[in-house]
């Protein structure tokens, strides 16, 4: 499954959307500030069971985020020696040069800005798709599908 | 910091030549605009990227913009070279795309340690591979935002 980090709303519409049409067997979990992420991921609270909380193949993470922001989350899962080699991808409305350093210093995978025209977000998700869940090879090939 | 219309520059870690050239090839009439800069072994890919040995002067050896790194490598091993690259302060935020014919899991696994960006396996047909590296350019070149760059190339029309 995907894990899609996002706040705004409008945002994962298209996202999830884009993922129906082009990978409709292709499950997404999404999660809507980085507390929330953070508990998914370290399997806290209501998300202990492993069973019911899987591990992504693929995490997408925006930036601004209530609660605990995008750069953080991104820092504790690249710390942490179970999560680090799941692949973090931003995709942020953000081109500011510092977050762009600073998640490159928090070892993302990959950082994409969102494409402000409808058709070209979702051939950016397709390209994005096609990548990560096709071509890349994930390090946890033994966990059990999705 | 990527100058819009310059080239971007990659580093090709490869040395099975078969290989190189069709990664050269591919990347040739790319839409966006690419130098490719070929070594055929672990020391030299470091020497490259240390600016030292035979690379001591900035016109040869410019900052790539991606790396595409083999892992069985003569003098020094692939794996190697990702850990020390990873150690640089001015290297370690260059996305690098390991490109092998490797699917081990040992291999995959050390890869992600060393925070390899991405791992991808090399096809087997001749096809496939043309069509990995043109998909795989168009994620790097084009959409990835480059840590060096305050904008990403801007190519598609």
């Amino acid at each position: 499954m995907i894990l899609l980090i996002e706040d705004n709303e409008d945002h994962a519409e298209i996202v999830m959307r884009s993922f129906k049409a082009l990978q409709p067997e292709q499950s997404i979990q999404l999660v809507t500030d980085g507390e929330t992420a953070l508990d998914y991921l370290f399997r806290r609270g209501q998300y202990s069971d492993p069973k019911s909380s899987p591990r992504p193949k693929l995490v997408l993470l925006d930036l601004r985020l209530p609660r605990v922001d995008g750069l953080e989350v991104l820092k504790e899962i690249k710390q942490d020696e179970e999560l680090r080699g799941i692949p973090v991808v931003i995709l942020t409305s953000s081109q500011a040069g510092n977050d762009v350093k600073m998640a490159y210093q928090y070892h993302v995978n990959s950082y994409l800005v969102k494409p402000l025209e409808f058709g070209k977000f979702s051939e950016l998700i397709r390209d994005l798709g096609s990548y990560w869940l096709t071509s890349n090879v994930n390090p946890f090939v033994h966990e059990p599908p999705d | 910091m990527a100058i819009k219309g310059a080239p971007l520059n990659i580093l090709l870690v490869e040395d099975n030549e078969d290989h190189a050239e069709i990664v050269r090839r591919s990347f040739r009439d790319h839409q966006v605009l690419n130098t490719i800069h070929h070594v055929a072994d672990g020391q030299a890919a470091l020497d490259y990227l240390l600016k030292r040995g035979e690379y001591k002067t900035p016109e040869t050896c410019p900052k790539p913009h991606v790396i595409l790194l083999d892992l069985r490598l003569p003098k020094i091993d692939g794996l190697e070279v990702l850990k020390e690259i990873k150690k640089h302060k001015e290297l370690h935020k260059i996305p690098i795309v390991v490109l092998t014919s490797s699917n081990e899991d040992k291999d995959v696994a050390m890869a992600y340690e060393y925070h390899a960006n991405s791992y991808v396996v090399k096809p087997l047909s001749f096809h496939k591979f043309t069509d990995l590296m043109r998909d795989l350019g168009f994620y790097w070149l084009g959409w990835n935002v480059n840590p060096f760059a305050v904008h990403g190339a801007d190519w598609k029309a």
